[in-house]
């Protein structure tokens, strides 16, 4: 009886030391990130820095800017309006304008499976070390969204909600460009692709067409298609190693892409593997978005290389144009291709536009 | 009081390594390992991808842009047979220097060792997506060719300096016939003496010249891509990777 007392008044005691602490300080809520059951099968962990957990209200405050246009120079333009869901966070026009209506130079990313893209470096060339690093740049791009930081954090301190959703995401401190890539970055992390008709097939719980079928193993063939060096494969479903190859666009480099950013001339013309999922959403394709279709695509590797210094030895016989597929396999690379496509990611209502 | 005995405790801990001292019990050292890379006489380093031309043993001129290698079971062994694993499987990436240093977290009495290791993987090791660090760089191997692990890539440009044409040197487990595969993994017993001391670093060096020429010299103009499909490829380059690597104590 004694020690059943004593232990609780121990605990009693314990328990009003935390909750004292506890009523001091606000935290917000951790939010755990709703890995597919494939990449936790294969992958290793996602990248999310310490600096930047993900919270639930750090994320409803990131969905909400994102859709919003207040960062924009003149209140015009949303990061979604380049990003938009429907296309897979991607942008239907070959390039995107700005709130000047002055055009870009490159297509705009897909934003999907963010947190497992390992070695980071952000965009088609790798300029943005970080994801949050990569959410700076557009706000203040002339031709983008043409603001300045003073500006938008001036606008979002100004609002009536904003400055509530910052104290709660934020604990406190204030509002200022930090915080809003940080916030953005969160929502970003959340745009997680793993429940397409390909994954379910992995998963046993789906069953693939023939021609998807023969599709994969054009994939998987060195001597045919050979996708799979730079694309993944079924034991690294992100469809990419998101690193950074010359695919054998062209001769001469209007753009030179990673070799812009680290000044090494064995980078010109190197721009980063996409991942293949989503396709169906995310047309036009390649940086510059100067194919319409996946026909085009697959063309391209199987007759249109062209041979330039920099050009990835995987991008083979490229004195014929390439690999040389038959017709029917094209088609049904095309068909598997198009299974990695997953209408719940562009459709999930927690993506959709908040405000 | 607390103290005191914890300082009892200590000298206790004090006393009873000291006195294995006194009974000739060799120290513990870390054992680093490092992978280096050279063309014969040529070292070759990131700095070198994509650009030093290099001449194999036939006179073809070729560039390196990708050198990726598996070692696997890297076990040093001692006169007495105590057996110490260094590391289960290490992935080297010329283009990542991190990869090139391995430190192993593992302490070893100081001596005299042997290194033995697997070039790739093993039967048993060697199972489909069974490492996620491996998957998450696409180190897999098609599974209609075996499936599990690549043991090497290196890629290249060949006939450099009149017409250029990609190589894709790719190994891994060899395909028979369709649904027969045969393993293709090298293990390596090296015999020299390897003597371990206080901040030594072990130097696993592969000699790339060796790929083309020991035993088999290697044609270029022959076997370029796609290797992988091509059983006699697929066996030439095993057996010319039994010269490729040495090791040796820094």
């Amino acid at each position: 009886m004694f020690i059943k007392l004593t232990y609780c008044l121990l605990f009693s005691l314990l328990f009003i030391s935390c909750s004292s602490s506890d009523n001091d300080k606000y935290v917000a809520t951790p939010l755990e990130l709703e890995v597919p059951e494939i990449f936790s099968q294969y992958l290793i962990a996602p990248v999310i820095p310490t600096n930047n957990p993900q919270t639930v209200e750090g994320v409803a405050l990131g969905r909400k800017l994102f859709f919003d246009p207040i960062l924009s120079g003149n209140g015009t333009q949303a990061c979604a309006d380049c990003h938009r869901p429907q296309n897979a966070f991607s942008d239907p026009r070959q390039f995107s304008l700005g709130i000047d209506g002055i055009a870009g130079f490159r297509n705009s990313m897909p934003l999907q499976n963010l947190a497992w893209n390992f070695n980071e470096k952000f965009n088609w060339d790798g300029s943005a070390p970080t994801l949050e690093d990569q959410i700076f740049e557009p706000v203040t791009n002339p031709i983008e969204m043409n603001n300045t930081w003073p500006q938008a954090e001036a606008s979002l301190k100004n609002h009536s909600e904003y400055p509530q959703l910052f104290k709660e995401a934020f604990e406190g401190a204030p509002i200022d460009s930090v915080l809003v890539t940080k916030a953005i970055a969160q929502f970003l992390r959340t745009l997680i692709s793993g429940n397409s008709r390909f994954d379910r097939y992995l998963l046993g719980e789906n069953i693939l067409t023939p021609q998807e079928l023969n599709g994969i193993n054009v994939f998987m063939s060195e001597d045919l298609g050979d996708c799979f060096h730079c694309h993944g494969n079924p034991f690294n479903p992100l469809w990419t190693d998101n690193t950074f190859h010359n695919n054998g666009l062209d001769e001469f480099f209007a753009d030179l892409g990673l070799g812009n950013v680290t000044g090494d001339p064995r980078d010109n013309g190197k721009f980063k593997a996409p991942s293949l999922r989503n396709l169906l959403y995310t047309s036009p394709y390649m940086h510059d978005g100067r194919f319409e279709t996946l026909d085009e695509v697959i063309n391209h590797y199987s007759e249109g290389l062209v041979f330039s210094e920099t050009i990835d030895p995987l991008m083979k016989a490229v004195a014929q144009g390439g690999v040389q597929l038959s017709e029917e396999d094209k088609a049904d690379l095309k068909a598997f291709l198009l299974s990695l496509s997953d209408p719940g990611f562009i459709n999930n209502p927690d993506f959709q536009n908040p405000n | 009081m607390k103290k005191l005995s914890i300082l009892l405790i200590f000298s206790f801990i004090i006393i009873a390594c000291g006195s294995d001292d006194d009974n000739n019990t060799p120290t513990e050292v870390a054992v680093n390992l490092r992978f280096s890379q050279i063309f014969d006489e040529l070292t070759v380093t990131s700095l070198n991808l994509s650009s030093t031309v290099y001449v194999n043993e036939m006179n073809q001129e070729l560039t390196i842009s990708r050198l990726r290698y598996l070692v696997s079971r890297l076990v040093l062994t001692n006169s007495n047979g105590d057996s110490f694993l260094l590391s289960p499987y290490h992935l080297v990436d010329l283009s990542n220097s991190e990869t090139l240093n391995l430190n192993t977290n593992l302490t070893i009495p100081e001596g005299d060792y042997t290194l033995s290791f697997v070039y790739g993987f093993n039967e048993e090791d060697n199972q489909n997506g069974a490492y996620a660090d491996l998957n998450a760089v696409s180190w897999n191997w098609p599974e209609m060719l075996g499936g599990g692990y690549h043991f090497l890539q290196m890629d290249g440009q060949y006939n450099i300096n009149t017409e250029p044409a990609p190589f894709n040197f790719h190994n891994g487990t060899a395909r028979v016939s369709e649904g027969v595969f045969e393993q293709n993994f090298v293990v390596f017993n090296l015999p020299n003496t390897l003597t371990v001391s206080e901040n030594s670093t072990i130097n696993i060096q592969m000699n790339i010249a060796e790929w083309f020429r020991n035993p088999n010299t290697w044609d270029l103009n022959v076997f370029n891509t796609p290797l992988m499909p091509n059983y006699e490829a697929q066996k030439l380059m095993q057996q010319n990777a039994a010269s490729v690597f040495s090791a040796s104590v820094e």
